[in-house]
Protein backbone atom coordinates (compact mmCIF):
# COMPACT_ATOMS: atom_id res chain seq x y z
CA UNK A 1 0.00 0.00 0.00
CA UNK A 2 2.95 2.56 0.94
CA UNK A 3 4.66 1.57 -2.31
CA UNK A 4 1.86 2.46 -4.65
CA UNK A 5 0.99 5.55 -2.55
CA UNK A 6 4.26 6.63 -3.08
CA UNK A 7 4.74 6.13 -6.24
CA UNK A 8 1.12 7.66 -6.64
CA UNK A 9 2.70 10.45 -5.52
CA UNK A 10 5.08 11.64 -8.09
CA UNK A 11 3.00 10.95 -11.27
CA UNK A 12 0.32 13.40 -9.45
CA UNK A 13 3.15 15.92 -8.69
CA UNK A 14 4.37 15.41 -12.28
CA UNK A 15 0.45 16.07 -14.01
CA UNK A 16 -0.44 19.08 -12.12
CA UNK A 17 3.08 20.43 -13.57
CA UNK A 18 2.16 19.05 -16.58
CA UNK A 19 -1.67 20.75 -16.27
CA UNK A 20 -0.22 24.10 -15.50
CA UNK A 21 1.68 24.56 -18.67
CA UNK A 22 -0.79 25.01 -21.74
CA UNK A 23 -3.19 26.44 -19.59
CA UNK A 24 -0.82 29.12 -17.50
CA UNK A 25 2.46 29.14 -19.05
CA UNK A 26 4.33 32.39 -17.86
CA UNK A 27 5.15 34.99 -20.30
CA UNK A 28 9.01 34.16 -20.20
CA UNK A 29 8.58 30.96 -21.55
CA UNK A 30 7.15 32.95 -24.41
CA UNK A 31 10.35 34.96 -24.72
CA UNK A 32 12.65 32.64 -25.49
CA UNK A 33 10.83 32.01 -28.91
CA UNK A 34 9.73 35.35 -29.81
CA UNK A 35 13.15 36.91 -31.06
CA UNK A 36 12.58 33.87 -33.44
CA UNK A 37 9.48 34.85 -34.26
CA UNK A 38 10.33 39.07 -34.62
CA UNK A 39 12.98 38.23 -36.12
CA UNK A 40 11.93 35.83 -39.10
CA UNK A 41 8.78 38.82 -39.41
CA UNK A 42 11.51 40.88 -40.37
CA UNK A 43 13.57 39.44 -42.41
CA UNK A 44 11.82 36.62 -44.55
CA UNK A 45 8.33 36.58 -43.97
CA UNK A 46 7.99 40.60 -44.02
CA UNK A 47 9.79 41.15 -47.06
CA UNK A 48 7.51 37.70 -48.70
CA UNK A 49 4.16 38.96 -47.94
CA UNK A 50 5.03 42.85 -48.94
CA UNK A 51 6.61 41.29 -52.39
CA UNK A 52 3.12 39.17 -53.06
CA UNK A 53 0.62 42.36 -51.94
CA UNK A 54 2.82 44.33 -54.53
CA UNK A 55 3.32 41.44 -57.09
CA UNK A 56 -1.19 41.98 -57.18
CA UNK A 57 -1.33 45.74 -57.15
CA UNK A 58 -2.19 47.08 -60.71
CA UNK A 59 -0.81 50.33 -61.82
CA UNK A 60 -3.12 52.49 -60.44
CA UNK A 61 -2.57 50.88 -56.95
CA UNK A 62 -6.22 48.76 -57.21
CA UNK A 63 -6.08 44.81 -56.47
CA UNK A 64 -5.77 42.23 -59.45
CA UNK A 65 -4.37 39.64 -61.43
CA UNK A 66 -3.24 41.66 -64.16
CA UNK A 67 0.55 41.25 -63.30
CA UNK A 68 0.29 37.87 -63.29
CA UNK A 69 -1.66 37.25 -66.67
CA UNK A 70 1.58 39.70 -67.86
CA UNK A 71 3.43 36.63 -67.17
CA UNK A 72 3.17 34.93 -71.03
CA UNK A 73 5.49 37.84 -71.91
CA UNK A 74 7.89 35.84 -74.33
CA UNK A 75 10.84 37.00 -72.36
CA UNK A 76 9.67 35.92 -68.63
CA UNK A 77 8.12 32.91 -70.93
CA UNK A 78 11.75 31.86 -71.96
CA UNK A 79 13.62 33.35 -68.61
CA UNK A 80 11.22 30.17 -67.12
CA UNK A 81 11.50 27.67 -69.43
CA UNK A 82 15.25 27.85 -69.92
CA UNK A 83 15.22 28.07 -65.92
CA UNK A 84 12.92 25.08 -65.60
CA UNK A 85 14.89 23.19 -68.27
CA UNK A 86 18.43 23.48 -66.94
CA UNK A 87 16.87 22.83 -63.46
CA UNK A 88 15.02 19.13 -64.65
CA UNK A 89 18.06 18.19 -66.38
CA UNK A 90 20.62 18.99 -63.62
CA UNK A 91 18.07 17.41 -60.99
CA UNK A 92 17.60 14.21 -63.58
CA UNK A 93 21.12 13.94 -63.78
CA UNK A 94 22.69 14.71 -60.68
CA UNK A 95 20.12 12.54 -58.93
CA UNK A 96 21.04 9.82 -61.58
CA UNK A 97 24.79 10.11 -60.92
CA UNK A 98 24.74 10.94 -57.47
CA UNK A 99 22.43 7.65 -56.89
CA UNK A 100 25.32 5.88 -58.55
CA UNK A 101 27.96 7.67 -56.77
CA UNK A 102 26.18 6.78 -52.83
CA UNK A 103 25.62 3.11 -54.28
CA UNK A 104 29.32 2.72 -55.11
CA UNK A 105 30.33 4.14 -51.67
CA UNK A 106 27.75 1.82 -49.87
CA UNK A 107 26.36 -1.37 -51.31
CA UNK A 108 28.98 -1.16 -54.21
CA UNK A 109 31.87 -2.41 -51.61
CA UNK A 110 34.26 0.36 -51.82
CA UNK A 111 36.78 0.56 -49.00
CA UNK A 112 35.49 2.30 -46.13
CA UNK A 113 37.73 5.46 -46.59
CA UNK A 114 36.11 5.89 -49.96
CA UNK A 115 33.14 6.83 -48.04
CA UNK A 116 33.79 9.08 -45.50
CA UNK A 117 35.96 11.11 -48.28
CA UNK A 118 32.98 11.38 -50.52
CA UNK A 119 30.56 12.48 -47.60
CA UNK A 120 33.38 15.14 -46.66
CA UNK A 121 33.99 15.81 -50.39
CA UNK A 122 30.11 16.17 -50.90
CA UNK A 123 29.93 18.55 -47.86
CA UNK A 124 32.36 21.12 -49.45
CA UNK A 125 30.84 20.87 -52.50
CA UNK A 126 27.67 20.71 -52.08
CA UNK A 127 28.76 24.70 -50.38
CA UNK A 128 31.43 25.37 -53.24
CA UNK A 129 28.62 26.91 -55.20
CA UNK A 130 28.65 30.83 -56.91
CA UNK A 131 31.40 32.64 -57.97
CA UNK A 132 34.76 30.34 -57.07
CA UNK A 133 33.01 27.25 -58.98
CA UNK A 134 32.01 30.15 -61.82
CA UNK A 135 36.10 30.46 -61.84
CA UNK A 136 36.67 27.40 -61.91
CA UNK A 137 34.85 26.48 -65.06
CA UNK A 138 36.38 29.19 -66.64
CA UNK A 139 39.68 27.91 -65.58
CA UNK A 140 38.37 24.44 -67.27
CA UNK A 141 36.28 24.62 -69.77
CA UNK A 142 36.40 29.01 -70.56
CA UNK A 143 37.70 29.86 -74.05
CA UNK A 144 41.24 29.22 -72.55
CA UNK A 145 40.75 26.78 -70.14
CA UNK A 146 43.14 23.68 -69.25
CA UNK A 147 40.90 21.09 -70.44
CA UNK A 148 39.84 23.32 -73.86
CA UNK A 149 43.40 23.51 -74.74
CA UNK A 150 44.21 19.91 -74.07
CA UNK A 151 41.26 19.65 -76.23
CA UNK A 152 43.62 21.48 -78.63
CA UNK A 153 46.45 19.31 -78.40
CA UNK A 154 44.85 16.43 -79.65
CA UNK A 155 43.05 18.14 -82.27
CA UNK A 156 39.86 19.38 -81.59
CA UNK A 157 38.61 22.21 -81.34
CA UNK A 158 36.05 22.44 -78.58
CA UNK A 159 34.22 25.69 -79.37
CA UNK A 160 34.41 25.18 -82.91
CA UNK A 161 32.40 22.73 -82.10
CA UNK A 162 29.18 24.51 -80.94
CA UNK A 163 30.23 23.89 -77.22
CA UNK A 164 30.03 26.55 -74.96
CA UNK A 165 30.54 26.95 -71.27
CA UNK A 166 28.56 30.14 -71.61
CA UNK A 167 25.17 27.92 -72.86
CA UNK A 168 22.82 25.81 -71.72
CA UNK A 169 25.07 22.64 -71.79
CA UNK A 170 27.83 24.75 -69.84
CA UNK A 171 25.30 25.77 -66.98
CA UNK A 172 23.93 22.49 -66.50
CA UNK A 173 28.17 20.95 -66.54
CA UNK A 174 28.37 23.62 -63.95
CA UNK A 175 25.70 22.91 -61.95
CA UNK A 176 26.00 19.28 -61.69
CA UNK A 177 29.05 20.12 -59.75
CA UNK A 178 26.84 21.38 -56.55
CA UNK A 179 23.88 18.93 -57.28
CA UNK A 180 25.54 15.61 -58.05
CA UNK A 181 27.17 15.99 -54.12
CA UNK A 182 23.49 17.31 -52.64
CA UNK A 183 22.28 13.95 -54.07
CA UNK A 184 24.80 11.62 -52.21
CA UNK A 185 24.36 13.46 -49.22
CA UNK A 186 20.87 12.86 -48.93
CA UNK A 187 20.51 9.82 -50.66
CA UNK A 188 23.24 7.72 -48.27
CA UNK A 189 21.47 7.38 -45.40
CA UNK A 190 18.27 5.69 -47.15
CA UNK A 191 20.29 3.55 -49.29
CA UNK A 192 21.95 2.94 -45.66
CA UNK A 193 18.08 1.99 -44.67
CA UNK A 194 17.98 -0.64 -47.15
CA UNK A 195 17.90 -3.45 -44.73
CA UNK A 196 20.40 -6.91 -45.33
CA UNK A 197 17.64 -8.87 -44.59
CA UNK A 198 15.47 -7.99 -47.34
CA UNK A 199 18.71 -9.17 -49.71
CA UNK A 200 19.14 -12.06 -48.26
CA UNK A 201 15.10 -13.23 -47.94
CA UNK A 202 14.95 -12.50 -51.26
CA UNK A 203 17.89 -14.35 -52.52
CA UNK A 204 17.00 -17.24 -50.46
CA UNK A 205 13.51 -16.76 -52.49
CA UNK A 206 15.80 -17.48 -55.48
CA UNK A 207 15.39 -13.89 -56.49
CA UNK A 208 18.16 -12.40 -58.86
CA UNK A 209 19.81 -9.27 -58.54
CA UNK A 210 17.77 -7.17 -61.05
CA UNK A 211 14.54 -9.12 -59.39
CA UNK A 212 15.50 -8.06 -55.88
CA UNK A 213 16.47 -4.46 -57.46
CA UNK A 214 13.47 -3.97 -59.26
CA UNK A 215 11.08 -5.47 -56.06
CA UNK A 216 12.50 -4.90 -53.08
CA UNK A 217 14.73 -2.12 -53.20
CA UNK A 218 14.08 0.51 -55.98
CA UNK A 219 10.35 0.62 -54.76
CA UNK A 220 11.71 1.29 -51.22
CA UNK A 221 13.86 3.87 -52.19
CA UNK A 222 11.90 5.49 -55.15
CA UNK A 223 10.13 8.34 -52.65
CA UNK A 224 13.40 9.19 -51.68
CA UNK A 225 15.21 9.25 -54.94
CA UNK A 226 12.27 11.27 -56.33
CA UNK A 227 11.93 13.36 -53.88
CA UNK A 228 15.62 14.31 -53.56
CA UNK A 229 15.50 15.22 -57.30
CA UNK A 230 12.80 17.67 -56.39
CA UNK A 231 15.03 18.98 -54.29
CA UNK A 232 17.82 19.39 -56.36
CA UNK A 233 15.41 20.75 -58.66
CA UNK A 234 14.77 23.66 -56.45
CA UNK A 235 18.13 23.44 -55.19
CA UNK A 236 19.05 24.92 -59.01
CA UNK A 237 15.49 26.79 -59.56
CA UNK A 238 16.57 28.98 -57.41
CA UNK A 239 20.27 29.20 -57.93
CA UNK A 240 21.80 32.89 -58.73
CA UNK A 241 25.46 33.20 -57.67
CA UNK A 242 26.80 31.01 -59.68
CA UNK A 243 24.58 31.83 -62.89
CA UNK A 244 25.57 35.55 -62.59
CA UNK A 245 29.25 35.37 -61.83
CA UNK A 246 29.90 32.97 -65.39
CA UNK A 247 27.25 34.94 -67.57
CA UNK A 248 27.84 38.25 -66.00
CA UNK A 249 23.76 38.03 -65.34
CA UNK A 250 22.99 38.16 -69.08
CA UNK A 251 21.65 35.10 -69.55
CA UNK A 252 17.90 34.61 -69.67
CA UNK A 253 17.29 32.62 -66.61
CA UNK A 254 14.31 33.40 -63.92
CA UNK A 255 16.67 34.47 -61.31
CA UNK A 256 18.94 36.16 -63.36
CA UNK A 257 15.89 38.62 -65.17
CA UNK A 258 14.55 39.15 -61.46
CA UNK A 259 18.57 40.49 -61.28
CA UNK A 260 18.22 42.61 -63.94
CA UNK A 261 14.87 43.64 -63.23
CA UNK A 262 16.05 44.59 -59.47
CA UNK A 263 19.05 46.84 -61.02
CA UNK A 264 17.45 48.19 -64.44
CA UNK A 265 13.78 47.37 -64.61
CA UNK A 266 14.23 45.22 -67.90
CA UNK A 267 10.56 44.10 -67.73
CA UNK A 268 9.68 48.13 -67.77
CA UNK A 269 7.23 47.12 -65.23
CA UNK A 270 8.05 46.57 -61.87
CA UNK A 271 4.37 44.96 -61.29
CA UNK A 272 5.48 42.32 -63.44
CA UNK A 273 8.71 41.81 -62.01
CA UNK A 274 7.33 41.34 -58.50
CA UNK A 275 4.83 38.61 -60.08
CA UNK A 276 7.88 36.81 -62.03
CA UNK A 277 9.22 36.56 -58.08
CA UNK A 278 6.33 35.39 -57.00
CA UNK A 279 6.23 32.80 -59.39
CA UNK A 280 9.47 31.22 -58.44
CA UNK A 281 8.90 31.32 -54.82
CA UNK A 282 5.61 29.34 -55.82
CA UNK A 283 7.24 26.95 -57.93
CA UNK A 284 10.23 26.61 -54.61
CA UNK A 285 7.58 26.24 -52.18
CA UNK A 286 5.41 23.32 -54.50
CA UNK A 287 8.86 21.91 -55.10
CA UNK A 288 9.87 21.73 -51.32
CA UNK A 289 6.61 20.47 -49.96
CA UNK A 290 6.09 17.57 -52.47
CA UNK A 291 9.87 16.71 -50.95
CA UNK A 292 9.10 16.99 -47.82
CA UNK A 293 5.92 15.08 -48.40
CA UNK A 294 7.76 11.83 -50.10
CA UNK A 295 10.73 12.10 -47.57
CA UNK A 296 8.27 11.88 -44.58
CA UNK A 297 6.70 8.98 -46.81
CA UNK A 298 10.01 7.30 -47.08
CA UNK A 299 10.70 7.43 -43.13
CA UNK A 300 8.54 4.72 -42.94
CA UNK A 301 10.23 2.11 -44.22
CA UNK A 302 13.81 3.44 -43.82
CA UNK A 303 14.15 3.85 -40.33
CA UNK B 1 26.98 -17.62 -36.25
CA UNK B 2 23.48 -18.53 -36.87
CA UNK B 3 22.26 -22.08 -37.63
CA UNK B 4 20.92 -21.56 -41.34
CA UNK B 5 18.01 -22.91 -41.49
CA UNK B 6 17.83 -22.77 -45.61
CA UNK B 7 18.74 -26.34 -47.54
CA UNK B 8 22.41 -26.33 -47.70
CA UNK B 9 22.67 -26.67 -51.34
CA UNK B 10 20.44 -23.13 -51.76
CA UNK B 11 22.39 -21.85 -49.28
CA UNK B 12 25.85 -22.54 -51.06
CA UNK B 13 24.00 -21.62 -54.55
CA UNK B 14 23.04 -18.22 -53.14
CA UNK B 15 26.24 -17.23 -51.48
CA UNK B 16 27.85 -18.22 -54.53
CA UNK B 17 26.41 -16.01 -57.04
CA UNK B 18 26.63 -13.23 -54.21
CA UNK B 19 30.76 -13.48 -54.44
CA UNK B 20 30.74 -12.69 -58.22
CA UNK B 21 27.96 -10.31 -57.87
CA UNK B 22 30.01 -8.71 -55.03
CA UNK B 23 32.94 -8.56 -57.29
CA UNK B 24 31.61 -7.16 -60.24
CA UNK B 25 29.59 -4.96 -58.17
CA UNK B 26 32.78 -3.85 -56.79
CA UNK B 27 34.15 -3.04 -60.32
CA UNK B 28 31.32 -1.15 -61.50
CA UNK B 29 31.39 1.17 -58.11
CA UNK B 30 35.37 1.29 -58.83
CA UNK B 31 34.29 2.55 -62.83
CA UNK B 32 31.52 4.65 -61.32
CA UNK B 33 33.71 5.94 -58.66
CA UNK B 34 36.98 7.53 -60.86
CA UNK B 35 34.70 8.96 -63.48
CA UNK B 36 33.21 10.77 -61.01
CA UNK B 37 36.20 11.99 -59.49
CA UNK B 38 37.78 12.82 -62.24
CA UNK B 39 34.62 15.34 -63.18
CA UNK B 40 35.02 16.71 -59.78
CA UNK B 41 38.68 16.85 -59.58
CA UNK B 42 39.57 18.41 -63.04
CA UNK B 43 38.39 21.87 -62.12
CA UNK B 44 40.02 21.72 -59.09
CA UNK B 45 43.45 20.94 -60.73
CA UNK B 46 43.07 23.22 -63.83
CA UNK B 47 41.99 26.02 -61.78
CA UNK B 48 45.44 25.74 -59.37
CA UNK B 49 47.58 25.17 -62.30
CA UNK B 50 46.57 28.46 -64.13
CA UNK B 51 46.93 29.60 -60.27
CA UNK B 52 50.61 28.70 -60.68
CA UNK B 53 51.23 30.29 -63.94
CA UNK B 54 50.74 34.08 -63.08
CA UNK B 55 54.70 34.28 -63.73
CA UNK B 56 55.72 34.20 -66.97
CA UNK B 57 57.89 30.78 -67.65
CA UNK B 58 58.00 29.21 -64.26
CA UNK B 59 55.70 27.61 -61.54
CA UNK B 60 54.80 29.73 -58.68
CA UNK B 61 52.74 31.98 -56.06
CA UNK B 62 52.60 34.86 -57.85
CA UNK B 63 49.19 34.93 -58.43
CA UNK B 64 48.48 35.07 -54.45
CA UNK B 65 50.97 37.11 -53.95
CA UNK B 66 48.95 39.42 -56.28
CA UNK B 67 45.50 38.93 -54.78
CA UNK B 68 46.53 39.10 -51.19
CA UNK B 69 48.26 42.44 -52.00
CA UNK B 70 44.92 44.03 -53.96
CA UNK B 71 43.78 47.01 -52.44
CA UNK B 72 40.56 45.42 -52.27
CA UNK B 73 40.95 42.04 -51.53
CA UNK B 74 41.78 42.39 -47.79
CA UNK B 75 39.27 44.97 -46.72
CA UNK B 76 36.36 42.91 -48.36
CA UNK B 77 37.90 39.55 -46.82
CA UNK B 78 37.75 41.50 -43.43
CA UNK B 79 34.63 42.81 -44.02
CA UNK B 80 32.85 39.16 -44.56
CA UNK B 81 34.66 37.73 -41.90
CA UNK B 82 32.95 40.37 -39.48
CA UNK B 83 29.65 39.96 -41.25
CA UNK B 84 29.65 36.00 -40.71
CA UNK B 85 30.55 36.24 -37.20
CA UNK B 86 28.05 38.82 -36.06
CA UNK B 87 25.41 36.76 -38.20
CA UNK B 88 26.38 33.72 -36.33
CA UNK B 89 26.13 34.84 -32.80
CA UNK B 90 22.87 35.99 -33.70
CA UNK B 91 21.79 33.28 -35.22
CA UNK B 92 23.09 31.54 -32.23
CA UNK B 93 21.48 33.54 -29.73
CA UNK B 94 17.85 33.53 -31.26
CA UNK B 95 18.25 29.90 -32.11
CA UNK B 96 19.30 28.34 -29.39
CA UNK B 97 16.41 29.10 -27.00
CA UNK B 98 14.14 28.69 -29.55
CA UNK B 99 15.52 24.93 -30.41
CA UNK B 100 15.61 24.24 -26.42
CA UNK B 101 11.75 25.79 -25.76
CA UNK B 102 10.37 24.04 -28.66
CA UNK B 103 11.63 20.75 -27.43
CA UNK B 104 10.84 21.52 -23.88
CA UNK B 105 8.26 23.79 -23.47
CA UNK B 106 6.48 24.34 -26.04
CA UNK B 107 6.53 20.98 -28.41
CA UNK B 108 3.10 22.32 -30.18
CA UNK B 109 4.78 24.90 -31.74
CA UNK B 110 7.65 23.07 -33.39
CA UNK B 111 5.35 22.49 -36.74
CA UNK B 112 5.98 26.47 -37.34
CA UNK B 113 9.00 26.43 -35.85
CA UNK B 114 10.27 23.69 -38.64
CA UNK B 115 7.68 25.63 -41.71
CA UNK B 116 9.52 28.79 -40.86
CA UNK B 117 13.25 27.21 -40.64
CA UNK B 118 12.59 25.99 -44.31
CA UNK B 119 11.82 29.65 -45.53
CA UNK B 120 14.91 30.59 -46.74
CA UNK B 121 14.96 27.25 -48.97
CA UNK B 122 11.62 28.04 -50.39
CA UNK B 123 12.60 31.95 -50.85
CA UNK B 124 15.78 32.31 -53.73
CA UNK B 125 18.19 34.81 -52.51
CA UNK B 126 17.33 37.01 -55.78
CA UNK B 127 13.83 37.04 -54.97
CA UNK B 128 14.53 38.03 -51.07
CA UNK B 129 16.93 40.92 -52.30
CA UNK B 130 14.29 41.90 -54.65
CA UNK B 131 11.39 41.82 -51.53
CA UNK B 132 13.92 43.74 -48.81
CA UNK B 133 14.76 45.91 -50.91
CA UNK B 134 10.81 46.75 -51.59
CA UNK B 135 10.69 46.45 -47.77
CA UNK B 136 13.53 48.34 -46.50
CA UNK B 137 14.02 51.16 -49.01
CA UNK B 138 11.55 53.60 -48.08
CA UNK B 139 10.12 54.73 -44.24
CA UNK B 140 9.39 54.14 -41.70
CA UNK B 141 11.74 51.06 -42.58
CA UNK B 142 14.44 52.77 -44.46
CA UNK B 143 17.98 50.85 -44.17
CA UNK B 144 19.18 50.74 -47.59
CA UNK B 145 20.02 54.29 -47.85
CA UNK B 146 23.54 54.09 -46.12
CA UNK B 147 26.47 51.44 -46.69
CA UNK B 148 26.04 50.75 -42.84
CA UNK B 149 22.36 50.70 -42.55
CA UNK B 150 22.08 48.30 -45.36
CA UNK B 151 25.59 46.08 -43.83
CA UNK B 152 22.55 45.94 -41.08
CA UNK B 153 20.45 44.77 -43.26
CA UNK B 154 22.65 42.17 -44.98
CA UNK B 155 24.23 40.73 -41.17
CA UNK B 156 20.26 40.46 -39.94
CA UNK B 157 19.04 38.60 -43.47
CA UNK B 158 22.61 36.08 -43.18
CA UNK B 159 21.59 35.94 -39.77
CA UNK B 160 18.38 34.37 -40.99
CA UNK B 161 19.26 32.74 -43.95
CA UNK B 162 21.26 30.27 -41.46
CA UNK B 163 18.08 29.15 -39.39
CA UNK B 164 17.78 26.34 -41.53
CA UNK B 165 21.22 25.18 -40.58
CA UNK B 166 21.96 26.15 -37.08
CA UNK B 167 18.07 25.26 -35.93
CA UNK B 168 18.24 21.30 -37.38
CA UNK B 169 22.15 21.67 -36.11
CA UNK B 170 20.99 22.53 -32.66
CA UNK B 171 17.85 20.02 -33.09
CA UNK B 172 19.50 17.20 -33.48
CA UNK B 173 22.18 18.08 -30.64
CA UNK B 174 18.98 18.45 -28.54
CA UNK B 175 17.95 15.17 -29.35
CA UNK B 176 21.11 13.10 -28.83
CA UNK B 177 20.95 14.30 -25.17
CA UNK B 178 17.82 14.03 -23.65
CA UNK B 179 16.91 17.80 -22.62
CA UNK B 180 13.78 16.97 -20.14
CA UNK B 181 15.94 14.19 -18.35
CA UNK B 182 18.81 17.01 -17.91
CA UNK B 183 17.04 19.80 -17.16
CA UNK B 184 14.86 17.84 -14.34
CA UNK B 185 17.99 16.27 -12.67
CA UNK B 186 19.56 20.10 -12.88
CA UNK B 187 16.34 20.96 -11.45
CA UNK B 188 16.20 18.79 -8.22
CA UNK B 189 19.64 19.43 -7.65
CA UNK B 190 18.69 22.97 -6.71
CA UNK B 191 19.86 24.66 -10.24
CA UNK B 192 18.31 27.60 -11.52
CA UNK B 193 17.72 28.51 -14.63
CA UNK B 194 21.01 30.27 -16.16
CA UNK B 195 23.31 27.33 -14.35
CA UNK B 196 21.06 24.88 -16.57
CA UNK B 197 21.32 26.69 -19.45
CA UNK B 198 25.15 27.68 -19.38
CA UNK B 199 26.53 24.47 -17.16
CA UNK B 200 24.16 21.70 -18.50
CA UNK B 201 22.78 22.31 -22.09
CA UNK B 202 25.15 24.13 -23.81
CA UNK B 203 28.39 22.10 -22.59
CA UNK B 204 26.47 19.12 -24.12
CA UNK B 205 25.75 21.34 -27.40
CA UNK B 206 29.15 22.11 -28.45
CA UNK B 207 29.48 19.49 -30.55
CA UNK B 208 26.45 21.38 -32.78
CA UNK B 209 26.66 24.62 -32.04
CA UNK B 210 30.28 24.53 -33.89
CA UNK B 211 29.19 22.85 -36.38
CA UNK B 212 26.10 25.21 -37.02
CA UNK B 213 28.33 28.11 -36.47
CA UNK B 214 31.11 26.68 -39.40
CA UNK B 215 28.40 25.89 -41.79
CA UNK B 216 26.92 28.77 -41.81
CA UNK B 217 30.42 30.37 -41.97
CA UNK B 218 30.81 28.24 -45.21
CA UNK B 219 27.67 29.98 -46.74
CA UNK B 220 27.97 33.37 -45.70
CA UNK B 221 31.63 34.20 -45.77
CA UNK B 222 31.75 34.24 -50.00
CA UNK B 223 27.83 35.40 -50.69
CA UNK B 224 27.12 36.95 -53.81
CA UNK B 225 23.54 37.84 -54.54
CA UNK B 226 21.87 39.57 -51.60
CA UNK B 227 25.16 41.68 -51.00
CA UNK B 228 25.26 42.48 -54.64
CA UNK B 229 21.83 44.02 -54.22
CA UNK B 230 22.84 45.61 -50.86
CA UNK B 231 25.77 47.48 -53.25
CA UNK B 232 28.28 45.92 -50.49
CA UNK B 233 31.71 45.44 -50.79
CA UNK B 234 31.87 41.94 -49.52
CA UNK B 235 34.08 39.19 -50.48
CA UNK B 236 31.15 37.86 -53.28
CA UNK B 237 30.95 40.99 -55.34
CA UNK B 238 35.02 41.20 -55.20
CA UNK B 239 35.22 37.99 -56.33
CA UNK B 240 32.73 38.56 -59.17
CA UNK B 241 34.42 41.99 -59.76
CA UNK B 242 38.12 40.37 -60.01
CA UNK B 243 36.85 37.32 -62.30
CA UNK B 244 35.88 40.10 -64.70
CA UNK B 245 38.99 41.98 -64.57
CA UNK B 246 41.88 39.99 -64.16
CA UNK B 247 43.51 36.81 -65.54
CA UNK B 248 45.22 34.95 -62.78
CA UNK B 249 44.17 36.31 -59.54
CA UNK B 250 40.89 34.54 -59.91
CA UNK B 251 42.10 31.13 -60.01
CA UNK B 252 44.14 31.84 -56.66
CA UNK B 253 41.34 33.50 -55.02
CA UNK B 254 39.05 30.09 -55.99
CA UNK B 255 41.72 28.15 -54.31
CA UNK B 256 41.61 29.78 -51.56
CA UNK B 257 37.91 29.84 -51.38
CA UNK B 258 37.58 25.99 -51.62
CA UNK B 259 40.04 26.23 -49.08
CA UNK B 260 37.92 28.14 -46.79
CA UNK B 261 34.88 26.07 -47.79
CA UNK B 262 37.30 22.53 -46.92
CA UNK B 263 38.41 23.85 -43.65
CA UNK B 264 34.86 24.33 -42.67
CA UNK B 265 33.40 21.20 -43.40
CA UNK B 266 36.39 19.14 -42.42
CA UNK B 267 36.42 20.55 -38.59
CA UNK B 268 32.07 19.82 -38.93
CA UNK B 269 33.07 16.43 -40.10
CA UNK B 270 36.05 16.05 -37.23
CA UNK B 271 34.19 16.98 -34.40
CA UNK B 272 30.56 15.21 -35.23
CA UNK B 273 31.89 12.35 -36.50
CA UNK B 274 28.80 9.61 -37.28
CA UNK B 275 26.76 12.58 -37.15
CA UNK B 276 24.92 13.42 -40.80
CA UNK B 277 26.55 15.94 -42.91
CA UNK B 278 25.79 19.29 -44.42
CA UNK B 279 23.47 20.25 -46.76
CA UNK B 280 24.22 23.15 -48.32
CA UNK B 281 22.00 25.88 -50.51
CA UNK B 282 22.95 29.28 -51.57
CA UNK B 283 24.04 28.86 -54.90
Amino acid sequence: MKATLQSDVQPTNLTVRGAKRPSRLPIWHWLGVLPFFIFSALFLIGPTLVLAYRSLEDPDGGLSFVNYLQLTNPTVINAYSLSIRVSLTTAILGGLIGFLVAWAVSIGGLPRPFRSLTTTFSGVASNFAGVPLAAAFIFTLGRVGVVTALFELLGVDLYGTGFSLYSYTGLVLVYLYFQIPLMVLVILPALDGLKREWREAAENLGATPVQYWLHVALPVLIPSILGTMILLFGNAFGAHATAYALTGGLFNLATLLIGQQISGDVLHNPGLGFAVAMGMVIIMGVSITIYSILQRRSERWLR
Amino acid sequence: MTVSTAPVPVAANASGTTQTTTRRNRLWALVIYILTALYFLLPLAATFYWSLRAERGTLGFEAYRRLFEDANFLPSFSQSIVNAIIAIVISLVIIVPTAYWVTLRLPKLRPVVEFITLLPFVIPAVVLSLALIILYSRPPLLLTRTYESSRVLLVCVYAALSFPYMFRAVDNGLRAMDVRALTEAAQSLGAGWPTILFRVIFPNLRVALISGALLTFAIVIGELTIALFMAQRTLGPYMANLTRSKVYEPSAMAIVAFAITWAAMGIIQLIGRGQQGSIGGGH
